[in-house]
């Protein structure tokens, strides 16, 4: 009993810090742990992983909040696409079969690291100066941001505002469905169609990750998909890795963050896709 | 550009309370959920039969103050989630405060949204 709190422990500190940098969430993370590593039913595996992106998300975001990383405003205009996202998402669970679950959410983490690797072969990460958006300049999107890794202050402009939005969408419904935060996908609507900076894109990423779980976590909440005895240790372990990881991923080079993002997504993509499949190791 | 300087120096502010508040919610779900694993975990008893747990906010309350180990983690738990909502709330304060009308009316369809998941959440399914 106490080991299985001590593993959640350390599980929940790795996922943490991961999360944070990453602006995934510790469900990507947490999710193939539990059902690859551990053996728990799926249902539990996306309670407790609800509550670690909760967990990620909440911890994170105080110190991209006080260090001006994040951008509020994007996000409080895209959490309207993503929590009616997640409602659907929500509902949807229990009407499909584990297996497309588990085939979509490996599909959808083959495609992010994909994207992440067309992105790094551009090279140098490129700020692009782009005519002011009219919606973005309407809705107050542009932004700026203090990157400590560069010692300075970044100015960026955000367009597209409508194919972020219908992505966050999307990137609800999965939440939703899969009991994940979704990260890879938000980062993905800022940084490839918004065109924002990694940085700001992974940072309030995290921060709308919470409110999307949020919206589907009291479904799992009251219908027994959360295990206090996994949930609660690892949730602790979370919060601390994810103050740990906010710190550590405003003084790491974007290249970096990226070069790291690529093989992680790519290997539970597979793995979670051969669960699909009906392969076992 | 002229009105530059001030959305940001505006923007700083909002986000500064906001972490604030946050940060309050988040270690005190936190202390919730150390003090009911540390009592499970010197006890060994959940405090219910068998892998039950409590599933309803009044068992999860009557629990809590039966001191029941499983019921304190829960109620925790359930602080946690709700880490985020009080974000937004406390985001549209700021955001009044601030005089940003446009963005007091977005973070509101939020919540209310937010209210509507919470809804489904206790009584659908």
């Amino acid at each position: 009993m106490g080991q299985t709190a001590l593993i959640m422990l350390g599980v929940g500190i790795f996922a943490g810090i991961a999360g944070a940098i990453l602006g995934i969430g510790g469900g990507m993370i947490i999710t193939p742990i539990l059902t690859l590593g551990m053996g728990l039913n799926i249902k539990y595996a996306i309670g407790a992983s609800i509550i670690a992106v909760i967990a990620t998300s909440s911890g994170s975001t105080i110190a991209y909040l006080r260090d001006n990383v994040l951008n509020l405003r994007v996000a409080m205009f895209l959490e309207i696409a993503t929590t009616i996202g997640a409602i659907v998402g929500a509902l949807l669970t229990g009407v499909l079969d584990p297996k497309y679950l588990y085939l979509l959410f490996g599909c959808l983490l083959v495609f992010s690291s994909w994207n992440m690797y067309r992105k790094l072969r551009r090279g140098q990460e490129v700020l692009q100066r782009v005519e002011p958006d009219k919606i973005a300049t309407k809705l107050k999107l542009n932004g700026s941001y203090y990157d400590k890794a560069e010692m300075k202050d970044v100015d960026y402009q955000v367009e597209n505002v409508p194919a972020g939005f219908s992505v966050m969408f999307g990137a609800g419904v999965a939440s939703g469905l899969l009991g994940i935060g979704s990260g890879a996908f938000k980062v993905m609507a800022m940084d490839t169609f918004m065109k924002m900076p990694l940085k700001p894109s992974s940072s309030t990423s995290n921060l709308m990750m919470g409110v999307t779980a949020a919206a589907s976590a009291t479904v799992y909440f009251f219908n027994g998909s959360i295990l206090p005895t996994i949930a609660v240790p690892m949730a602790l372990g979370i919060l601390v890795g994810a103050v740990l990881g906010s710190r550590i991923m405003q003084i790491l080079p974007s290249r970096w963050i990226r070069i790291v993002f690529i093989p992680v997504l790519l290997y539970i993509g597979g793995q979670m896709l051969f669960k699909g499949l009906g392969v076992h190791f | 550009m002229a009105e530059k300087p001030t959305t940001a120096r505006e923007m700083a502010q909002v986000e500064t309370i906001i972490g604030r508040i946050l940060q309050v919610g988040v270690i005190f779900s936190a202390v919730i959920m150390a003090i009911g694993l540390v009592m499970f975990l010197a006890t060994g008893h959940s405090g219910y039969p068998g892998t039950t747990m409590p599933l309803t906010m009044g068992a999860i309350l009557l629990g809590t103050w039966q001191l029941k180990p499983f019921a304190i983690m829960m109620l925790g738990v359930y602080c946690l989630i709700l880490t985020p909502v009080l974000r937004v709330v406390v985001s549209i304060y700021a955001f009044y405060k601030e005089k940003d009308h446009l963005y007091v009316a977005i973070t509101t369809t939020v919540l209310i949204i937010l209210i509507i998941a919470l809804v489904i959440g206790v009584y659908g399914k």
